[in-house]
């Protein structure tokens, strides 16, 4: 069985470095990417990206399946602004050049056709680096880090144990999911809309049962350890700052602030190589 | 004598919910030091008097506390949680459930983290709690990475961090197989010997506690306190029996010999015990006198698995080679450990794995021929936890969920389901909702939900899980009573009782293989096949030996066979 969000230990400079470090660099990264459409930029974020998973030592089949199911969406994604809106790229680019006509205002242009690719090279700067988050920071980290940098320690753990406990749950969905099935509830395609939805419910009632009695035993065990006491706590796994993680800090700071430069130069959010 | 350290007076608690009182009248000083043992059936109110002493009762269950109740001298409706919990450290039942931390050693730092501890000092006493529990080895793994024992030691060392004064075990060996529940109890011993703690179990499993000596037991029914007395003079009464809890097997076996058991004799262990030249011409003779059950005639076979290899994706090896035959009409059970490969079997045979190597043949049937809902016509399974199962709010829709997914017309459902729960004693519940039913309730729901497809054997995880002797009789005496009406009954269990009493012979897996396929008699006398499934000698083979008898084994089978049949089955 996969599993969809999990930290996987291997010793490497990224995992070296501390979850609040990690955690700023995510959110630097991602409005660099989230900013600008100059396609220069967001060829460089994916070609950076690729380099990071190697030195992680995150393998691609670790994360194959978020990357497919990304793939899914980045394939309707294209499709459907395509179908809803042909010329959104003369609109933005202000001029028109004709490859060929699918008919009626299907024109294939080479402004949309650019729109398109800055399009999927977004995807690729953003998704694998939030993919390499996930799979190198310890959940225990990342709550001391999201405390750190000022979210409410409370609020903090409890996205922490989430995480913990996605693995514990899938499982219970496997075992759950295999025994209704004996019972004759079928997931299977075959099935209509209607059919499905009901055997999904015979599926995530017992699921949603079980997590409520987990629930209320966990939180029962962290309130007789004194969880909430005070308005602070230390973190047994909190970390100082060594210079590689205010080195990488640093580096993506410099990438948001080439976003920025770059929107300013030329303009807009886009750069237009057809002018 | 110095003050009590906890000391209730006229205590009285009702939940919000509830229309009557969980406990009267308590009154009880348990003092430093003392090693106190609660026990009681389900229902009783010990657990509710565990989260009054904890201190979850006020402060997560919420309901109306009356009289008093101390601990060192102060009114706990004074304190908070947390003053409570620098007091009282609880080991909750479900060591899994509790693991707070990622891995061994966040969760022993999370009380300290919580009070703002800083490093180095954090780091130390972490490393110092864990070295008293002995698992400073492993301070780095996760919790699926340790065994049930060790999880529960994480979970000690967690509460041991804070130096507490009390420390309360809530079933601590619920979840336990008999090996590591044993080692539980030496373990919680020497930390008390160690530390001086006062020690407070609540549980009901009486004669594996007793297997290191408790000051006092505290006899618990209705929410009123029976008996406060030393365990010598409490097993020399027939109190337990009345109660629902089990007196220890060996103490029946004397009383069916016709012993007189007095305090004098030091009955609360087989090791203590005092057996004069008398009391052991008794069994002796009792033994002699008592003719041996009549051999069963020889069943065709049902199951027939063959050569069973399977591993799972990640590569581990779960099955070698194992073969197991389960006649028709038997009631067998499969033990071993956790991870032993026990359930991966159930689930091969269930068709929710495929083996990479091997044969399985139901009947004259080929299995591997037949999809998983095929072989549920044949083979019902019915999961550990009846909540993974419960999907409907009504119980007579939860029950023909299985007919209805098969398209049978709904005049046979109404009849075969109103069949199927009179013969599970659920006729009178089966207008209400589900979730106004008790656990042992839910589980006959479950079961019933199996046995409405009508399958010549059902397979059960652990039925009996987390009930007490009165629940698992009932649902024990169910099971038997259809397997006497032709159903084939597999359990895979941990409990040594239920193997012993009810099922004919036991199959006992340990890494992955068939170490042993005999009677339960012979499987719980064979000392190498104990050691390495983690099970427990019967203290009836060591009442025999101790009574000079050769034939100590047939003295186990011997026994059996005559409780099965004063208890009427």
């Amino acid at each position: 069985m996969t599993s969809i969000f999990n930290y996987i230990d291997r010793p490497s400079p990224i995992h070296r470095l501390t979850g609040a470090t990690k955690l700023v660099c995510l959110l630097l990264w991602s409005f660099a990417a989230m900013l600008t459409y100059d396609t220069r930029l967001l060829v460089l974020l994916p070609v950076i990206s690729f380099v990071l998973f190697r030195i992680s030592k995150i393998r691609l089949r670790d994360v194959s399946f978020m990357l497919g199911f990304t793939a899914v969406f980045l394939v309707l994604n294209n499709v459907l602004i395509f179908v809803f809106s042909p010329q959104h790229g003369v609109e933005l680019y202000k001029t028109s050049h004709v490859l060929f006509s699918l008919g009626g205002r299907y024109a294939v242009t080479k402004e949309q056709l650019f729109y398109h690719l800055n399009l999927v090279l977004k995807y690729l700067s953003t998704i694998p680096i939030v993919l390499l988050f996930v799979c190198t920071t310890n959940p225990s980290e990342f709550a001391a880090s999201l405390n750190r940098i000022g979210v409410k320690y409370s609020v903090a753990y409890s996205v922490a144990l989430a995480l913990r406990y996605i693995p514990d749950i899938q499982r219970e969905y496997h075992d759950i999911s295999q025994a209704q099935q004996a019972r004759g509830i079928e997931m299977s395609k075959k099935q209509s809309l209607g059919k499905r939805l009901k055997s999904a419910s015979a599926i995530l009632i017992p699921l949603i049962m079980t997590s409520m009695d987990r629930i209320e035993i966990i939180s029962n065990a962290m309130e007789l350890r004194g969880f909430g006491k005070y308005k602070k706590r230390t973190w047994y796994m909190g970390r100082r700052f060594a210079p590689a993680d205010i080195a990488s800090m640093a580096g993506c700071l410099v990438l948001l602030l080439a976003a920025i430069a770059l929107n300013t130069i030329n303009g807009s959010r886009f750069w237009n190589p057809f002018a | 004598m110095d003050e009590p350290i906890i000391q209730f007076e006229h205590f009285g608690f009702q939940y919000n919910a509830q229309a009557e009182p969980t406990l009267y009248d308590i009154n009880l000083a348990v003092h430093r030091g003392e090693k106190l043992l609660v026990a009681g059936p389900s229902g009783c109110g010990k657990s509710t008097m565990a989260h009054c002493i904890n201190g979850l009762i006020p402060f997560a269950y919420r309901g109306e506390m009356t009289g008093s109740l101390r601990l060192m001298g102060k009114q706990t409706r004074e304190m908070s949680i947390f003053e409570i919990s620098k007091l009282v450290g609880t080991v909750l039942q479900d060591s899994d459930g509790q693991f707070i931390g990622l891995t061994v050693a966040e969760d022993i730092a999370f009380a300290l983290e919580n009070d703002c501890v800083q490093e180095p000092e954090l780091h130390d006493r972490v490393k110092k709690a864990a070295h008293t529990v002995f698992i400073d080895d492993h301070l780095g793994h996760a919790p699926n990475e340790l065994s049930g024992g060790q999880k529960q030691r994480v979970s000690l060392a967690g509460v041991m961090v804070d130096d507490v004064a009390v420390l309360l075990f809530d079933e601590p060996l619920a979840n336990l197989d008999p090996a590591t529940g044993k080692q539980a109890i030496e373990l919680i011993d020497e930390i008390q010997k160690k530390t001086g703690a006062t020690v407070v179990i609540i549980e009901h499993r009486l004669e594996d506690v007793l297997w290191r000596s408790v000051d006092r037991i505290v006899l618990m029914q209705d929410g009123r306190i029976l008996a406060d007395c030393p365990p010598d003079e409490l097993l020399a009464q027939n109190l337990l029996a009345e109660n629902g809890i089990r007196e220890p097997l060996y103490l029946t076996a004397l009383r069916y010999a016709g012993a007189a058991i007095t305090p004098a004799l030091r009955p609360a262990s087989i090791r203590t015990v005092v057996l004069s030249g008398e009391t052991k011409k008794q069994v002796r003779d009792w033994f002699r006198a008592t003719p041996p059950a009549p051999p069963k005639p020889e069943k065709p076979v049902l199951l027939d698995a063959r050569n069973l290899d399977f591993s799972y994706p990640n590569g581990h090896q779960a099955l070698t080679d194992v073969s197991v035959q389960v006649k028709k009409g038997e009631l067998m059970a499969i033990v071993g450990r956790n991870g032993a490969g026990k359930s991966t079997f159930s689930k091969l045979i269930c068709g929710f794995e495929t083996q990479q190597r091997g044969t399985l043949r139901f009947g004259d049937e080929d299995l591997m021929a037949l999809s998983i809902k095929e072989r549920a016509d044949r083979i019902g399974y019915v999961m550990q936890n009846p909540n993974q199962m419960l999907s409907k709010t009504m119980i007579f829709d939860e029950v023909a969920l299985g007919l209805r997914t098969r398209g049978v017309p709904e005049d046979e459902v109404a009849a075969r389901v109103e069949k199927t729960l009179t013969i599970c004693g659920l006729r009178p519940f089966h207008k209400w909702p589900v979730s106004a039913l008790s656990f042992g309730q839910k589980k006959r729901v479950t079961i019933a939900s199996i046995l409405v497809m009508e399958p010549e054997m059902i397979i059960l995880d652990e039925p009996t899980a987390g009930q007490d002797f009165r629940h698992y009789t009932d649902i024990m005496d169910f099971l038997a009573e259809l397997n006497r009406r032709g159903i084939t009954v597999v359990m895979i269990t941990h409990d040594m009782h239920l193997m012993l009493e009810y099922a004919e012979r036991a199959v006992v897996f340990s890494d992955g293989r068939v170490i042993a396929n005999d009677t339960s008699a012979n499987i719980l006398t064979d000392a190498s096949v104990i050691a390495r499934a983690s099970l427990k000698e019967t203290s009836l083979y060591e009442l025999a030996l101790r009574c000079e008898l050769p034939e100590s084994r047939a003295f186990v089978q011997r026994f059996i066979d005559y409780d099965r049949e004063v208890r009427g089955r």
